[in-house]
């Protein structure tokens, strides 16, 4: 029974990992750029819904409002001024530029918040919770999270597939060039599609500020929870990629239920376990 | 008849080169006799610095294979020294040659299971690895578990009689290593598998279909460069006489700043880290009080170097001038004919 | 030739330290079809896509109706009417075929094709519209890569090798619709190594040799022997 709660927990916490993995997937997806900087943004996202819930007194939730549109003209700049100079065959510059930046947003974090760890008061909402049968509780917030987490995923799924705009970006993925001779800028759309990952990241910052503790140090750990699942559930593939969170979040609960000291060397565990058996990941859609 | 063409690889610039190095090498080895023991502190930082990054520099920057994950090694290597130590008995300066063979035993099945990803991929895939290294490393009571562990007084003083002998022997232990973690990066540069490296370097493909075995390549460049590291590892702590999961698997000191060196010193050319490490020593004694500010800017100068002059500041010389310290270039000489 | 559409002046093209195009000259007015021929390697290519944009030329080497247009790049002379059916066709691998037509209509440019349009005059892309781009043969992805360059709605469409690895029927083929393709007055340059079928479609012919612009005349006025002469370069 005390399984059944975790496993439970660690299909809502995979959602959140989902949502780590999804922006991750989507940048990789667009533009063969895999962004180092990536946990320290969500992070950034966390402490500038901080600002942004003293500067205009918004409660957690609702202060996405702003956060998400400054995340994601953070995200475009940042492709159009930076990450657009280091794309192209070589290897190292987009890797060294994004490993730099996450050293940058690291210690900016540290000078202007400080390494207390602090958290986003959620309210009520933090600790309501639904009952099902004796041992397992279901916490309304981590059921929002987790639906919210989905749905995302969805319209993620639902752009990419059935509109103008994910058609520009599969093409662009698919050739460089040629895209350019349909008349898409390439720059821009590599700048909107940063932009939309941002925006994920501030969805997911803002999550994980109200779930637990968070200070600047903690970002490496969500880019690897976010890249460990996008490896699990198979490059390419947007629902892979909610699967291979959800795998990797019921491994993680089930090593804390053993030994709350467990909980993530039981994902890694997890992780090099999927990828010494079935390295394309559990539901593939390229094969690169 | 006429003599057969050949490959020289010396060039004036490499023949002052290696002038000094010898030069360098007669004095460093004896600077236990000139030097203070700040000095020698410090010295043995750099070679730390140094070799790490050669070695980063001869797995990324020749064999292509990016790792952000390289503290798995050097915190290996410290752990390994300490176990050896204080669970085996051994001598701590034997237990740096056998932290290396560790570290190559391990870096097979680890190397095996990395290489199943590409690229960026790969890259994170190091760091995951690392970061199960130190998670082990803080479940293992005996050394220390989460919060780490001293080198026991007894062990300490078991390697020399008097304290300042102690510091020679670790000084000496640390320099020979460096010296000959560079011969053998030379020397391995010039023989035929360094030809191999160097196409690779330049080109994957072309490289792959002149018949070098690339993968075989990489692979054991991976596993050399990890026993190298673990050896380095090995040494820093001793040094330390402290070890900690955080400290030994520290992202930071053993992998940031390695790749800053080396991408600022110049990626790809033996004498990148050498500079590398002079510039970031430099910035370190003047600037280091800064905290983070000093490596936010460490961060920017890196982005910089990346995008305004990505071969580094080596490379920029070495383009403007041709000059190379190590006589590592090959040229085709033509013979002279002679009647027989 | 007063008010050509597109006029190319003195062209030089660079691959590095590799020069591809010596000073090449073109011109080509509105509506006419226009032949480009050459060995491998002689700069067709690279004459099609530094006029596309693809390669970033000096200002006034390339005019678009007297526009210099030679530093544009590709996205912007897309939206001035050229577009470029590629060496290779190069359709979007993770696009089906209709989605590959309609991406190439991005821009909205106005004009007379439609995506109805195009399933008329390749009836066979209609058949596959959902299928991925990868099922079609070669003679079908050429179709679908020329209706997707006419979905911009250009004024001077430029055809890259499009006979090239294709069957001798299938090639007739797509030369019998050149007529419908050009009847609204669109301009074209085709690239061919294929001589005969280039002739018989072009009003004038080009021949390029390592570069240069070796030949150049109506097919009635120039012998077969002199056009040999030209690619070849004896």
């Amino acid at each position: 029974m005390v399984y059944l709660n975790a496993l439970i927990q660690g299909v809502l916490l995979g959602g959140l990992y989902a949502l780590f993995a999804a922006g991750l997937s989507l940048i990789f997806g667009v533009m063969r750029l895999v962004n180092i900087a990536h946990g320290d943004l969500i992070v950034l996202a966390a402490y500038v819904a901080v600002l942004v819930m003293q500067a205009l007194g918004l409660p957690a939730l609702p202060s996405l409002i702003v956060v998400v549109p400054v995340m994601a003209a953070l995200g475009y700049l940042l492709q159009r001024l930076l990450f657009n100079r280091t794309l192209g065959a070589d290897l190292l510059p987009p890797l060294l530029v994004t490993f730099g930046l996450s050293v940058i947003i690291q210690n900016g974090l540290l000078e202007a918040f400080t390494a207390d760890s602090r958290r986003l008061q959620a309210g009520a909402l933090e600790v309501a919770s639904i009952r099902l049968g004796e041992a397992v509780s279901l916490g309304i917030l981590p059921l929002l999270q987790f639906a919210t987490s989905v749905a995302l995923i969805a319209a993620l799924q639902l752009l990419f597939y059935r509109t103008a705009w994910g058609r520009a970006f599969r093409a662009t993925s698919d050739d460089r060039a040629v895209a350019e001779l349909m008349g898409l800028d390439v720059r821009h759309i590599f700048g909107l599609a940063m932009a939309l990952s941002l925006a994920v990241v501030a969805v997911a910052g803002v999550f994980i500020a109200i779930r637990t503790n968070f200070d600047p140090a903690i970002g490496p750990a969500r880019l690897i929870f976010g890249f460990e699942a996008v490896i699990i559930g198979g490059l390419g593939s947007l629902w892979g990629t909610l699967a291979g969170g959800i795998i990797l979040g019921v491994a993680q609960a089930i090593g804390a239920e053993l030994d709350p000291g467990w909980q993530v060397l039981a994902g890694h565990i997890a992780f090099l376990a999927i990828l010494a058996v079935r390295p394309q990941g559990l539901f593939p859609k390229v094969l690169s | 008849m006429s003599a057969a063409f050949r490959v020289a690889h010396a060039t004036r610039s490499s023949q002052v080169g290696l002038a000094l190095a010898s030069l360098a090498v007669v004095v460093l080895a004896l600077a236990p006799y000139w030097g203070g023991r700040e000095h020698l502190r410090l010295l043995a930082e750099i070679y730390a610095y140094v070799a790490l990054a050669s070695l980063w520099n001869l797995l990324a920057g020749y064999a292509g294979l990016v790792s952000v994950g390289q503290q798995a090694y050097v915190g290996l290597g410290g752990y390994a020294l300490f176990a050896l130590a204080m669970l085996a008995g051994v001598h701590p300066l034997a237990a740096v040659p056998l932290a290396g063979a560790l570290g190559a035993v391990l870096a097979v099945p680890v190397g095996a299971l990395l290489f199943r990803l590409r690229g960026h991929y790969f890259a994170i895939g190091t760091w995951v690895m690392a970061e199960v290294f130190r998670l082990i490393a803080s479940q293992v009571s005996v050394l220390g578990g989460g919060s780490g562990i001293s080198l026991p007084a007894g062990i300490v003083t078991s390697m020399a009689a008097s304290r300042q002998m102690r510091e020679f022997l670790v000084y000496w232990a640390v320099f020979a290593l460096v010296v000959t973690v560079l011969v053998a990066i030379v020397l391995l540069l010039r023989s035929r598998y360094g030809l191999a490296l160097t196409a690779i370097r330049d080109n994957e493909i072309a490289a792959r279909s002149s018949g070098v075995d690339v993968g075989r390549i990489k692979f054991a460049v991976y596993v050399a460069t990890a026993s190298g590291t673990a050896m380095v590892g090995a040494l820093i702590f001793l040094q330390k006489i402290r070890i900690s999961p955080d400290t030994a698997f520290s992202v930071n000191d053993w992998t940031a700043f390695v790749i800053f060196i080396t991408v600022i010193g110049g990626i790809g050319r033996v004498e990148g880290p050498i500079i590398g490490t002079a510039v970031f020593f430099l910035l370190r004694q003047t600037l280091a009080d800064l905290g983070s500010l000093y490596l936010m800017m460490l961060g920017a100068v890196a982005i910089a170097v990346m995008l305004k002059a990505p071969k580094g500041i080596w490379g920029l010389i070495a383009d403007r001038f041709g000059w190379q310290l190590f006589p590592l270039e090959r040229r085709l000489v033509k013979p002279t004919t002679r009647d027989a | 030739m007063p008010d050509p559409l597109l006029a190319v002046e003195g062209l030089d093209a660079h691959y590095g330290d590799f020069q591809a195009l010596f000073g090449v000259s073109l011109k080509i007015a509105r509506g006419e079809v226009v032949a480009v021929v050459g060995a491998n390697g002689a700069g067709k290519s690279t004459l099609l896509q530094s006029i596309a944009g693809l390669m970033r030329q000096a200002p006034g080497a390339i005019l678009l109706d007297g526009e210099a247009i030679g530093r544009l790049p590709a996205h912007a002379v897309v939206a001035r009417g050229i577009a470029l059916v590629p060496e290779g066709r190069k359709l979007f691998p993770s696009l089906t075929v209709e989605e590959n037509l309609l991406i190439g209509g991005q821009l909205g440019r106005p004009g007379p094709w439609s995506l109805t349009r195009i399933y008329e005059l390749f009836p066979m892309l209609a058949e596959r519209r959902n299928s991925s781009s990868t099922t079609l043969s070669g003679g079908q992805q050429q179709m679908c890569a020329i209706g997707r360059a006419l979905m911009s709605n250009p004024r001077l469409l430029l055809c890259d090798e499009i006979s090239l690895g294709l069957a001798p029927i299938v090639i007739r083929d797509i030369y019998a619709r050149l007529p419908a393709i050009v009847a609204d007055g669109l301009a074209l340059i085709i690239v061919e190594q294929d001589i005969m079928q280039a002739l018989a479609a072009a009003a004038r012919v080009y021949c390029l040799q390592e570069g240069r612009v070796v030949l150049e005349g109506t097919p009635a006025t120039l012998t077969r022997e002199a056009v040999a002469a030209a690619y070849f370069g004896v």
